[in-house]
């Protein structure tokens, strides 16, 4: 999974209705634009992919962005920022990395686009963070959840170099 | 510059040892001087206690503040000042700014350095870009910038004598620790234990740079500079390959083990200690074995580098509980005997003592009560697992495997107590420790390394104990026995470095941003004062123009910023349900200050 930037970030477009219409094979979630969403039940089963990127948010993300995507003192609230970044736009600066040096801080986000850690969940982060960014998530732990499926866990293998 | 910098490459190792004593001899003397704080950790056997006793416990509740300085600077401000006669040098978090300040002609700047530094670095530093300060010797000021260049500054001037560079940032080796001078040589650690380095101490010579020795926390034995017959572990010599063998293949190459705690050294038996932290990944299912020399008290000789003796705390470490807060050096009697002792309160939520010269272990207790994964160290020298805590299956993430999620193990990732140092009193035999108070969930997964990238490895959430709703806890501790003395609750982990005074006045700093000022015999909050910010800095004191003074840096930041910024999870709430902790930043924002505090005229 290699990713391009995607040039300069877009303010304010963000990504829209998060209703969930279509389920692919591997059981992500799709938006009626076909962005990554997420599925929450009445009974609180999260879909995989909100689960797992809760996981992988909390390894890799969270030192810096807080826990529960709610930001620190150097750095920002994803759950908030994925508001107004569009699906593209998220890819990009998630593999491409960001600075943002004023005379008063210097913040820096790394790229993550060669961490197999990163990159082969970011669809899995993005979806976790647009469930945070609409409180149909809170901040704990999913308790219950869709398991992965074969499809997922096969290219999940195959991005990861795993046999 | 370039001339010496030609010098140093093509110069023997041996070269330089001429007046090798001097610098050790002069920095003994300063220490011993109450008026100054020579040392970031106030002197060698890190005890952060001042002989200074004109503010007491009767009149500390007049403190006033008598003078503060802005840093400029945002991040987390860990450490302290240093005060050399009447000057007082400042250092900050990246990019790692040092002023020099005139105490005599009204705090004056008499000289600021800055580096330029690749920004690049600002996101391999786990944990905001913090800095813990400087180091004094031989006339010159060392700084280790956040991008692994340890330099020094002429004292008076400022200027750059040499700089050394220690670590590739390139690979996640970054600079947040306190150098310390000892006898001709700079000693300083390094971090990135989140990026899989694989950390070392080393050694610089103080007149030119030149590394003059590097040990490794993992390796073959000439890396990490142990005598297989010379070098104890418990009393008994540590073998051949005693690293190499418990790491499956290479994986000691990533294996981590940061250094970046502080130095202790005791002169007459010229042994250097330290702490080694943590073994990565935190996913232990991926790294089998005690993986040694992880997680281990450090005794070298300051000269070779060569270990005297090691002592592994936590083995297969399976919670992240780095081994790298300070070594507290401590002539005591225990049973009646004088002792040459080291106590040191580990992130597991062991408060340890040893015989420092030998490294047997004398007492390893709990200094949190709510400590859960261990029901204790094997104390049983005839017993084969003497010296190991025993894990109870409950906390045990390697026993429940990858993709399983462990609740309730307390302490947290961030240890009953991180590297916020405490402070021993010789007058009440007590060291007065800051402590976190936080629980956590741990979910190790697979991960891949990568050189550069974040390998971590596992998920986490963090929490009060159960039933409780503080942090934080500041309590006193008898080393000898193992027992709290007294314990005060604190609505936030206490991020600050402890002070101890003959004037039977201990303080330190919440995240809230008050420096408080207690009675050392009871605990009895005497004062305290709201500065702009939290603090995570320690505090430190100091005589000029016959006035004791009391200065902390606030800025709050750190590994403390992280969780804490944003209210830790509360993993009982239901769905929907607002987690019921305030968030820090209620009280606090950023900033970083230096207060300075003293007794009216």
């Amino acid at each position: 999974m290699i990713l391009v930037a995607s040039g300069g970030i877009a303010v304010a477009e963000g990504p829209g209705d998060p209703t969930a219409v279509k389920k692919e094979d591997d059981g992500k979630w799709l938006d009626k634009e076909g962005n990554p969403t997420y599925k929450i039940s009445a009974d609180g089963t999260v879909d995989w992919f909100t689960y797992s990127g809760y996981r992988r948010y909390h390894s890799d993300c969270h030192v810096c962005h807080g826990p529960d995507g709610m930001g620190s003192t150097y750095a920002p609230a994803l759950k908030d920022s994925v508001k107004t970044m569009s699906y593209g736009d998220f890819l990009g600066v998630v593999a491409s990395g960001r600075k943002n040096i004023s005379t008063a801080q210097e913040n820096v986000m790394p790229a993550f686009g060669d961490n197999p850690n990163v990159a082969c969940y970011m669809d899995d982060l993005y979806v976790y963070l647009r469930a945070r960014s609409t409180e149909a998530w809170g901040r704990q732990r999913p308790a219950k959840k869709d398991e992965k499926n074969e499809v997922y866990t096969k290219a999940e293998d195959a991005c990861m170099g795993h046999k | 510059m370039r001339k010496v910098l030609l010098a140093t490459f093509l110069g023997s190792a041996a070269a330089l040892a001429v007046g090798s004593a001097s610098a050790n001899d002069e920095l003994i003397k300063m220490s011993q001087n109450p008026k100054d704080w020579v040392m970031p950790t106030g002197d060698y056997a890190n005890t952060r206690y001042s002989k200074l006793n004109q503010i007491n416990a009767q009149n500390v509740g007049k403190l006033q503040v008598a003078w503060t300085f802005s840093t400029g600077v945002l991040r987390g401000h860990e450490g302290g000042p240093l005060i050399i006669g009447n000057v007082m040098y400042v250092h900050t978090p990246f990019p790692n700014k040092v002023y020099a300040i005139d105490l005599s002609n009204e705090n004056k700047i008499i000289w600021k350095y800055e580096p330029k530094q690749d920004p690049n670095v600002i996101p391999v530093m786990c944990c905001d870009t913090v800095n813990r300060g400087l180091a004094y010797g031989d006339g010159k000021i060392f700084l280790h910038q956040a991008d692994t260049t340890l330099v020094a500054l002429d004292a008076k001037t400022g200027q750059v004598a040499w700089s050394s560079k220690n670590g590739d940032p390139s690979k996640g080796e970054t600079g947040t620790s306190a150098p310390m001078v000892i006898k001709d040589k700079v000693l300083i650690g390094i971090s990135g234990g989140e990026f899989g380095v694989q950390a070392h101490m080393s050694a610089y010579d103080i007149k030119t740079g030149k590394l003059a020795w590097r040990g490794y926390s993992e390796g073959p034995d000439n890396q990490i500079l142990v005598d297989a017959e010379k070098t104890t572990a418990l009393g008994k010599p540590v073998g051949k390959d005693s690293s190499l063998k418990t790491w499956q293949g290479d994986q000691w190459k990533i294996g981590g083990g940061a250094t970046w705690g502080w130095i202790s050294y005791d002169p007459e038996l010229n042994l250097v200690y330290y702490g080694s932290g943590n073994p990565s990944t935190w996913n232990p299912k991926q790294r089998p074995g005690d993986n040694k020399w992880s997680m281990t008290i450090w005794a070298r000789n300051p000269d070779t580098g060569v270990a005297k003796w090691v002592y592994q705390m936590t083995p297969h470490d399976e919670w992240d509980y780095d081994g790298v807060n300070e070594m507290i050096l401590s002539d005591q009697s225990i049973n009646g005997q004088p002792r040459k002792l080291l106590t040191h309160f580990d992130r597991n939520g062991l408060g340890y003592t040893l015989d420092r010269a030998t490294g047997e272990l004398l007492v390893a207790e709990k200094y949190d009560p709510k400590v859960n994964w261990t029901s204790g160290v094997d104390m049983d020298k005839n017993s084969p697992t003497y010296g190991r805590p025993k894990v109870l299956d409950a906390a045990s993430t390697d026993k429940a495997g990858e993709d399983h999620n462990v609740k309730g193990i307390c302490p947290a990732a961030l240890g009953t107590k991180d590297e916020q140092p405490a402070a021993y009193s010789p007058d009440t035999q007590l060291f007065y420790v800051p402590t976190n108070h936080v629980c956590m969930d741990y979910e190790p997964f697979k991960v891949s390394y990568t050189a550069g990238q974040p390998y971590v490895g596992a998920t986490l959430s963090m929490y009060p104990p159960a039933g409780e709703t503080h942090m934080g806890n500041f309590i006193a501790w008898d080393g000898k026995t193992g027992k709290i003395v007294w314990s005060n609750k604190e609505q936030f982990s206490v991020w600050s470095g402890a002070l101890a005074t003959a004037g039977g006045v201990v303080f330190y700093g919440t995240l809230e941003g008050y420096l408080k000022a207690v009675d050392a015999k009871t605990g009895k909050e005497l004062y305290k004062f709201k500065t702009p910010s939290g603090i995570i800095g320690n505090v430190t004191t100091y005589e000029n123009g016959g006035k004791q003074y009391v200065a902390v840096l606030s800025g709050v930041g750190g590994w403390a910023g992280i969780g804490l910024a944003a209210g830790l999870t509360d993993p009982t709430a239901g769905l929907g349900a607002v987690g019921g902790y305030a968030a820090l930043s209620n009280y606090t924002a950023l900033g970083g200050t230096l207060t300075v505090f003293s007794l009216p005229n």
